[in-house]
């Protein structure tokens, strides 16, 4: 099944087009990696599919179903990102873990919410205020709110920059595992070639708004298709 | 010197002794701040919250200055144009709310509400620009979205909810012009501080004085309590 | 720390120029009633004294009590108000060097035209009072222990009374928002003529009710409203002192006596009427 299928989208700002993808489609239980150097247009995409935005142009579907204007809460609920820099609300960590859940109105399991809290290393910090933590303390539990939620789709933008070898084992290992279990369709959106390689099922380079290349992992970093992609694997400046 | 004396020994014998007319007072006194605080937050948060939250408001550049000055309407204005809807033949004259108690919470309501929305706007919009996005994300509705972020700048709602209650127990121009002063019915701590005055009665002026203090005191203090629990909880 | 000190000098000079206008001529702190001081005829007459006496006469218009409580803490220097009583309480426990006769007007009952308790043509006050009671029409105290305040009280002793239910409106503010208060709620009320008079074209649901349509055919000679002067007991003899008996002199003498008698409403009605001594005197 299709998770996404995205034809001619393009989002303006203005007379800037930062997102024009021709042809994309996001499977269903795959990790999808995105990479592409700063200002490629990557998270706007992400909030294209977090529907957080709206698209100028074209047309996108959702498991099968056309994304209208104005999703319905029950489509926007089955999507959730967690950003670069997640936003933690001014209460405790287990009142962060637990907010999405109930945001859709349900008391949270107590074994799982224990259960996460343990895995990602927070259990000490349970009724900590969640202001206080460190980044790398923080990130995981944005990841855990997001995937207390049990999204159908887990959108990830640059998740790991700025933590420390640690954290970003952590959160890695906590993808992988998540994929594993629940048949999570993932996003994964980071300028790191070395994380979408250890993580991805299939890797999309993204410049100045265009998909250059969609391939699967390992073919997309052995046996590029396009010149641009070798030269961004390398490290040259492709612009 | 010799009258602050006075007035500090009989505020004290007045509140030991549960004085029924002072009681009568603080009674009407609270009940009236506190219908017109209660319309001013049921009405002014969300309105503050949905003015904060909106990018761009419609018509924001004439409707934001209008909520700033409306923060520092003088009550005896505010008093007046309650007083000539009210007063009989005025267009609100038939509900004989004029010289009552529900006329003097309307006449506070008016001061009230703008700092309420004023300072919950500004609250709001002094919250993390990305908490909208994230509460989206996290897949919250649009009023989940203002809830939540009420609650993340409680402090500041706090804060326009303790503005208000302030000026409202303390103004005397609005409460004197629609309540009339009546004794047992509409007279309040404020009229009844004037009065007091006007008889040259200082001592008993000034134990009033004391008594509202200690109640504008004592409800901030509740307030700012409340606040705290809510932020270590 | 130099910086501190000019800053409190500047603070400092604020204050003294806020305080100091120019060479000030000699000033005189006068308390008196809200009806002298509404009626007009304190601008009236003033002027005169302060060209005089090359004087200011500040203004504190309160009620009674609140004038008598002034001279009392000698924030006043002379007081002029309609409370016989107190005013020689007043003098007696050595507030005031003497009080003295100015003028008097008289008292009204003012009411709806409806005159629902029937009072009209009423041979006394007390009479009218006790009408007002038993009908419980709704009846607007002053409340302030103002002169007409006191009044008020001393009708309703007369009658027997100690008012109170729900027709009674005790409301604590001066004469002006007492009437206006009445008129709202069609209460009874007693006024003084002049302040009734001279507010009366705002008053239209208001009417003399008892009372007559001037002091001559007013029909209850107890409703007279004597004003009196009083110098206050200087803390400290001074200028003030001095010009407060100057004060006493010139208001009780023919001249300004005339100035009182001929001082009339808008409506050309006499509001005011000379009773001093050296007017009776004359």
């Amino acid at each position: 099944m299709t998770a996404f299928a995205l034809a001619g989208i393009r989002r303006t700002y203005g007379d800037r087009t930062v997102v024009d993808i021709a042809d994309l489609e996001v499977r269903e239980g795959e990790v999808l990696g995105i990479v592409g150097p700063s200002g490629a247009g990557k998270s706007t995409l992400l909030r294209l599919l977090n529907f957080l935005e709206p698209p100028t142009a074209g047309a996108l579907t959702f498991f099968g179903g056309v994304v209208p204007e104005e999703p319905p809460i029950e489509m926007r609920r089955q999507v959730t990102t967690v950003f670069q820099r997640p936003v933690l609300l001014n209460r405790t960590v287990r009142e962060n873990l637990v907010f999405g859940v109930g945001l859709r109105g349900r008391a949270p399991d107590r074994d799982v919410v224990a259960g996460w809290l343990e895995h990602l290393g927070l259990s000490d910090l349970a009724d900590a205020p969640a202001r206080r933590l460190s980044g790398g303390e923080g990130q995981r539990v944005a990841l855990a709110r997001a995937l207390l939620v049990e999204p159908r789709v887990l959108l990830l933008d640059e998740p790991t920059s700025n933590l420390d070898p640690y954290n970003v084992g952590l959160i890695e290992r906590t993808i992988g595992q998540v994929r594993g279990a629940h048949d999570t369709t993932v996003v994964l959106v980071t300028h790191n070639v070395h994380q979408a390689r250890r993580l991805a099922d299939r890797v999309a380079l993204m410049i100045g708004g265009r998909l250059i290349e969609v391939g699967a992992t390992e073919g997309f970093f052995t046996d590029p298709v396009r010149e641009e992609t070798a030269a961004f694997l390398r490290g040259d400046l492709v612009y | 010197m010799r009258t602050l004396v006075d007035a500090l020994t009989s505020a004290v014998r007045l509140l030991a002794e549960g004085d029924a007319a002072l009681l009568e007072i603080v009674g009407l006194t609270l009940r009236v701040t506190g219908g017109a605080l209660l319309i001013a937050m049921l009405i002014g948060i969300p309105l503050g919250a949905a003015m904060g939250l909106s990018h761009r408001l419609p018509g924001a550049g004439l409707i934001v200055p209008l909520v700033y000055t409306g923060m520092g309407l003088p009550p005896v204005v505010v008093g007046l144009f309650v007083y000539m809807f009210l007063s009989r033949e005025g267009p609100l004259g038939a509900l004989g709310w004029l010289f009552t108690p529900t006329g003097m919470i309307v006449a506070q309501s008016i001061l009230a509400l703008p700092l309420v929305v004023g300072l919950t706007m500004s609250a709001v919009q002094g919250v993390d620009p990305n908490l909208p996005l994230q509460l989206r994300a996290l897949g919250a509705t649009r009023r989940q979205l203002a809830f939540t972020t009420l609650v993340e700048v409680r402090g500041g709602v706090t804060a326009a909810v303790v503005a208000a209650f302030g000026a409202i127990i303390s103004e005397v121009g609005a409460v004197l012009l629609v309540g009339g002063n009546i004794e047992s019915e509409t007279r309040v701590l404020t009229t009844a501080i004037v009065l007091e005055t006007r008889k040259g009665n200082f001592a008993l002026a000034l134990a009033l004085g004391i008594i509202l203090l200690t109640l504008a005191f004592v409800a901030n203090f509740a307030f700012y309590r409340l606040e705290g629990r809510g932020r270590s909880r | 720390m130099a910086r501190r000190v000019a800053v409190v000098f500047l603070l400092f000079a604020i204050l003294v120029a806020c305080a100091r206008t120019g060479d000030r001529p000699r000033v005189l702190r006068l308390a008196t009633t809200t009806s002298t001081y509404d009626s007009g005829l304190l601008d009236a007459i003033l002027p005169v004294f302060e060209a005089r006496f090359d004087a200011r006469v500040e203004v504190v218009a309160v009620g009674t009590g609140q004038a008598l409580a002034l001279g009392e803490a000698g924030d006043a220097d002379v007081v002029l108000v309609h409370a016989r009583a107190r005013e020689e309480a007043f003098v007696a426990a050595g507030h005031g060097i003497a009080r003295h006769d100015v003028m008097y007007n008289d008292f009204v009952i003012v009411g709806p035209p409806g005159d629902p308790a029937g009072i009209v043509g009423m041979a006394t006050a007390a009479e009218a009072f006790a009408a007002i009671a038993a009908a419980e029409a709704t009846f607007a105290s002053r409340g302030d222990e103002s002169g007409t305040h006191s009044k008020e009280m001393s009708l309703w002793a007369r009658v027997g009374l100690d008012p109170s239910g729900r027709w009674y409106k005790s409301i604590g503010q001066g004469m002006g928002s007492t009437l206006e208060f009445s008129e709202e709620t069609s209460a009874y009320t007693l006024a003084d003529r002049a302040t009734f008079l001279s507010q009366r074209e705002n008053l239209t649901g208001l009417d003399i009710l008892f009372g007559g349509d001037s002091i001559a055919d007013n029909p209850d000679s107890s409703l007279r409203n004597p004003y009196g002067v009083i110098a206050v007991t200087p803390v400290t003899p001074g200028v003030a002192s001095d010009l407060a008996e100057r004060f006493v002199e010139w208001i009780t003498s023919i001249e300004a006596q005339e100035l009182i008698g001929g001082f009339t409403s808008p409506g050309g009605e006499t509001l005011f009427y000379p009773d001093s001594e050296a007017w009776h005197s004359r």
